[in-house]
């Protein structure tokens, strides 16, 4: 019996040849990742809770602050503090202020085939290098961060074969919010899902990475698209060598095998206050509903890439006089490169207010909260209620194109009623 | 106004706008809602310890900084006598005018008084401690006519026949 | 007898055959600038007073600036009271998104040369840059004002300050107007006018008097004023024969007169947690600091960017060092000139313009026991944070020296 590409990185995390749905292993980790919206309740279990507290390997953890970049109050620069010190004295490799978590773990340490544990949900990113992330809260952290280890129960593979190509204006995070409307928010629940199939290869790393990052929503515990030779580049540019390209065998065992043709994709947007409830621009937009705020950024949809898109669209006009159009780079690398593309310089003639980079409007602190009763479309990763300020306010999500258009008009429409 | 008795809280030089109020609670919705947090940088439990007719005696510079009203308006919220000190920023000093907060200019009271102690004021007249009086001086007229309608929103009000 | 440059100008606006200091006196006033923080207070008592509609409203700007971006939900309730005030009186000047009030009021051609303008803000003073007679006031005042368009001021003393001469290397205006403070003290300049002349003066940008005149408030200043020459018209978009008015007679009755050798000024910085607590940068080189913050409307413009970058070229800084530039257009002015791809080459974090952190709202606030050196105008007790936050107020070019060894340093 052949394994999935989540069963081999299992295998491989856990030293054994075989592994299959349901067995629990004892893994070892490739990496670690935390970032600012915990760190400091696992520094104080650490400091406080075990007896003879040390880190297996330091070089192994990564803190990112991201989420309340810059500290908006002394509540947050105190969590700040206690990361920073404590990543100085255990010299742990510490960033702050230079970008999301999940796209600095993709511009400097994920390779294909590894386990990474992320104390944040969207750790799932990872798999558009092929290897396997997951989110995992500050008790499960600390006990990795201390021993190096962890357990996982072997999940099932969902696969997901893509056919074909997206059509123009049409973009991976329709794909994914399609997919998750049709599968439904615990579609995936404890599974994997596996991206394949010539649609799959189609696809950027910047695309892939919009795809395995939302996965989560659908409840899926890893999203993974089978690695190939964008991946081996996109690793050799970032400097880092891709080993382990694991590939599902012939005859692997999935719980459930999807087919989608990409070309039939369309724009989509999905309505408060669930990531499944699945709706067409073309449906909403007839509603013209009115926005008070719009947000392009987050780890799933602040790249070169995304920003490329809001700029083309903005260009030459104005931002809505009532309307705050947010961007957060996904890293300071993709501010950079933006600045350096003249997208920066277009947005912010456009009247968007570009901020540094952070998670800000996407978890609803920080920068950018709404307030009593108002509307958002945002490219952010979750539409719950209250999620993005006031839980009064509503939340619908879109691509990076819907929501530019829309900062425009001023209701919720898509770049062609411009 | 009438001669009033009233507990001495003693501060210091300077005594600016944001240690009145900090600016993280000026987004509350109402003074009354902020007046808690009054003073808090320098003292987080002078808010709440000040009682109705309590004085405030500070050295020189009292509230200096930003335009904030809020801090004048916190002061009367916390229902403070007056405020005495040996001397005042400009716009704190037009903000209380406006709302009725009673500054009186002095610079010997310091001196002399401890907090805790019960300090007299006669406004316009003098101030007296243990039995002994120091003079003090009363506002130009166009400052009076404010006062006396009651704050500038009361003159205004007078002015568009509202009231 | 001669005048003052602030005798002559309310003189004008009142039209009064002569004029002195002490005087009440009530003038027109020119324009106003209200921010976000204090609409909701304005538009309340501005009901309460009973007015039924603005004197003018082309006369009143609107700025969102301190809550830009939102940082807290009720933040959103400034620009609902906001935006509705704009619809009920008919507001054009609205600006939402494009920086601080400040900036944008000369920037925009709000203030001009000669003009009176109030404002809901203590730097208010600014506009003195370009011979403005601008101040700070209340929200019970201003809404006075927008039904009046009248305000009662007392004519203020005037302070002269000449200074002369040639500033060396690294230092800047900033330095010039700390040490003045340090020198009047936080409330040497109460109720009065500050005129500032001199060759050092006139070498300078419109920008870096900018400085001068924002933080003259710091020692209570009423305004603080500079005679209009070729680059304020220039920047101000006004003719020499508008401005030849706008100076300080030479005979005039100057309260003092104070006088600096420009040769004479280093890098200084005000100390935790007075504006006056004014000590040479080399006093205290070698602090440990925790984050370095470059903006606000005293040095958050091109030429401050300018200087960041010139110094932080290459280099990586060592501890968060915020860029929070004081308006869009000098933003964008700055990823024109290649200013802003250093400073996020050298990791700086590089905000949103606005207010930020300056007013102790977001953009990078500190905790107990935490030192930033910043370029802003107030280091009060909690004006970033906790009470136990050391704040040291500095120019750019210390503040861009100190971020490369997360020390304070003297700028080379």
């Amino acid at each position: 019996m052949g394994m999935t590409i989540g069963e081999k990185i299992i295998a491989r995390a856990a030293g054994v040849d075989v592994v299959k749905p349901n067995d629990i292993h004892t893994v070892t980790l490739d990496r670690m990742m935390s970032n600012d919206g915990t760190t400091h309740l696992t520094v104080d279990m650490y400091n406080n809770k075990l007896k003879h507290p040390k880190i297996a390997d330091n070089k192994k953890v990564v803190f990112i602050m991201d989420h309340n970049v810059p500290a908006e109050n002394p509540k947050t620069a105190e969590a700040h503090k206690k990361m920073r010190n404590f990543a100085r004295e255990h010299d742990i490799a510490l960033y702050e202020g230079q970008g999301i978590c999940h796209q600095i773990m993709m511009e400097d340490y994920v390779c294909p085939g590894e386990l990474i544990f992320g104390a944040d949900s969207h750790t799932t990113t990872y798999g558009a290098l092929g290897a396997f992330g997951t989110g995992v809260g500050c008790t499960d952290f600390l006990y990795a961060m201390t021993t190096g280890t962890s357990w996982v129960m072997v999940p099932e593979t969902l696969r997901f074969n893509l056919h074909g190509k997206l059509p123009e204006g049409v973009y991976a995070r329709d794909l994914i919010l399609t997919i998750i409307g049709d599968i439904g928010a615990n579609g995936a629940n404890y599974k994997i899902m596996e991206f394949a199939g010539d649609g799959a290869h189609n696809l950027t790393i910047d695309e892939r990475i919009v795809l395995c990052n939302l996965t989560v929503e659908a409840g899926a515990k890893a999203g993974i698209v089978e690695p190939d030779e964008k991946v081996v580049e996109f690793c050799q540019a970032h400097g880092r060598k891709a080993v382990h390209m694991f590939k599902s065998d012939e005859d692997a065992s999935f719980a459930r095998v999807y087919e989608y043709d990409l070309s039939k994709i369309k724009p989509v947007v999905v309505r408060p206050d669930f990531v499944d409830n699945f709706d067409t621009l073309e449906v909403v937009k007839k509603e013209k509903i009115k926005i008070d705020e719009s947000f392009v950024g987050s780890c799933n949809n602040g790249r070169i890439e995304d920003l490329r898109i809001a700029a083309d669209v903005v260009k030459g006009r104005q931002v809505h006089p009532n309307v705050r159009f947010l961007i957060a780079p996904a890293s300071q690398a993709v501010y950079i490169q933006a600045l350096e593309e003249g997208i920066i310089t277009t947005l912010m003639k456009a009247g968007a207010m570009v901020m540094n980079t952070n998670c800000s409007v996407c978890w609803g602190s920080c920068q950018g909260v709404i307030g009593k009763d108002e509307v958002l479309i945002s490219t952010g990763t979750r539409n719950f209620k209250g999620r993005a300020g006031d839980p009064s306010s509503k939340v619908y999500m879109a691509n990076a194109a819907t929501c530019a258009a829309s900062a425009v008009k001023g209701y919720i429409c898509g770049p062609e009623d411009l | 106004m009438n001669q009033f008795t009233g507990k001495v809280w003693v501060l210091g030089d300077d005594i600016d706008t944001d240690i009145i109020i900090p600016t993280d609670y000026l987004a509350l919705p109402t003074v009354e809602d902020m007046k808690q947090y009054g003073f808090s940088p320098l003292r987080p439990d002078l808010a709440s310890l000040i009682q109705e007719g309590d004085i405030i005696v500070a050295g020189k510079n009292f509230g200096c900084g930003s335009s904030r009203e809020q801090a004048p308006e916190i002061i009367k919220a916390l229902k403070v006598g007056c405020v005495i000190a040996k001397s005042y920023a400009r716009i704190f000093f037009r903000n209380s005018i406006n709302n009725g907060l009673l500054l009186i200019e002095n610079s010997e009271i310091q001196d002399v008084v401890k907090e805790g102690d019960m300090l007299t004021v006669s406004p316009g007249e003098y101030l007296e401690l243990d039995g002994k009086r120091y003079s003090i001086s009363t506002l130009p007229d166009n400052l009076m006519d404010i006062i006396n309608a009651g704050g500038l929103v009361k003159a205004m009000q007078k002015r568009n026949g509202v009231i | 007898m001669g005048y003052t440059l602030i005798e002559k100008i309310i003189k004008k606006n009142a039209g009064l055959e002569d004029i002195a200091p002490g005087q009440i006196v009530t003038v027109n006033v020119d324009r106003v600038m209200v921010h976000d923080i204090f609409i909701p207070f304005v538009a309340d008592k501005f009901q309460e007073m009973g007015f039924k509609k603005l004197w003018d409203p082309d006369k009143v700007v609107l700025i969102y600036d301190h809550l830009v971006p939102t940082s807290a939900v009720e933040d959103v309730r400034h620009f609902q009271i906001g935006d509705a005030f704009v619809e009920k009186y008919g507001l054009t000047h609205v600006h939402r998104r494009d920086g601080i009030c400040h900036q944008l009021m000369t920037e925009a051609g709000y203030a001009k040369p000669g003009d009176i303008v109030f404002g809901t803000d203590s730097h208010t003073t600014t506009y003195g840059c370009v011979g403005c007679f601008s101040s700070g006031i209340g929200y019970t005042e201003m809404a006075s004002i927008l039904g009046t368009g009248e305000m009662w001021v007392r004519v203020p003393e005037t302070i002269k300050i000449v200074i002369n001469g040639k500033l060396p290397a690294n230092v800047t205006s900033k330095d010039i107007i700390l040490r003045i403070i340090g020198d009047l003290r936080a409330d040497g300049a109460t109720y009065k006018a500050l005129e500032i002349t001199g060759s050092t003066v006139d070498e300078m940008s419109v920008a870096s008097r900018m400085t001068i005149s924002n933080m003259a408030v710091e020692a209570g200043a009423k305004c603080c004023l500079f005679r209009p020459d070729e680059k304020t018209c220039s920047y101000s978009e006004v003719s020499p024969e508008e401005t030849a008015w706008l100076y300080g007679d030479d005979d005039a009755d100057y309260e003092r007169i104070i006088s600096y050798k420009a040769e004479e000024f280093v890098p200084v910085c005000a100390c935790p947690s007075q504006v006056d607590n004014i000590h040479p940068v080399s006093d205290v080189e070698g602090t440990k600091i925790d984050q370095v913050f470059i903006g606000s409307c005293t040095n958050g413009r091109l030429e401050d960017l300018a200087v960041a970058a010139r110094i932080l070229e290459g280099k990586k800084v060592a501890c968060k060092c915020i860029i929070t530039p004081a308006s869009r257009k000098i933003y964008i002015e700055a990823i024109e000139a290649g200013y802003m791809d250093i400073l996020a080459k050298a990791g700086c974090i590089i905000t949103q313009p606005g207010c930020g952190l300056c007013c102790g709202r977001a953009g990078g606030i500190l905790t107990d026991g935490e030192k930033v050196v910043a370029t802003n105008n107030r280091n009060f007790l909690g004006r970033m944070g906790t009470s136990k936050v050391g704040i040291y107020l500095a120019s750019p070019a210390t503040a861009a020296t100190s971020a490369i060894t997360a020390t304070i340093s003297v700028p080379k």
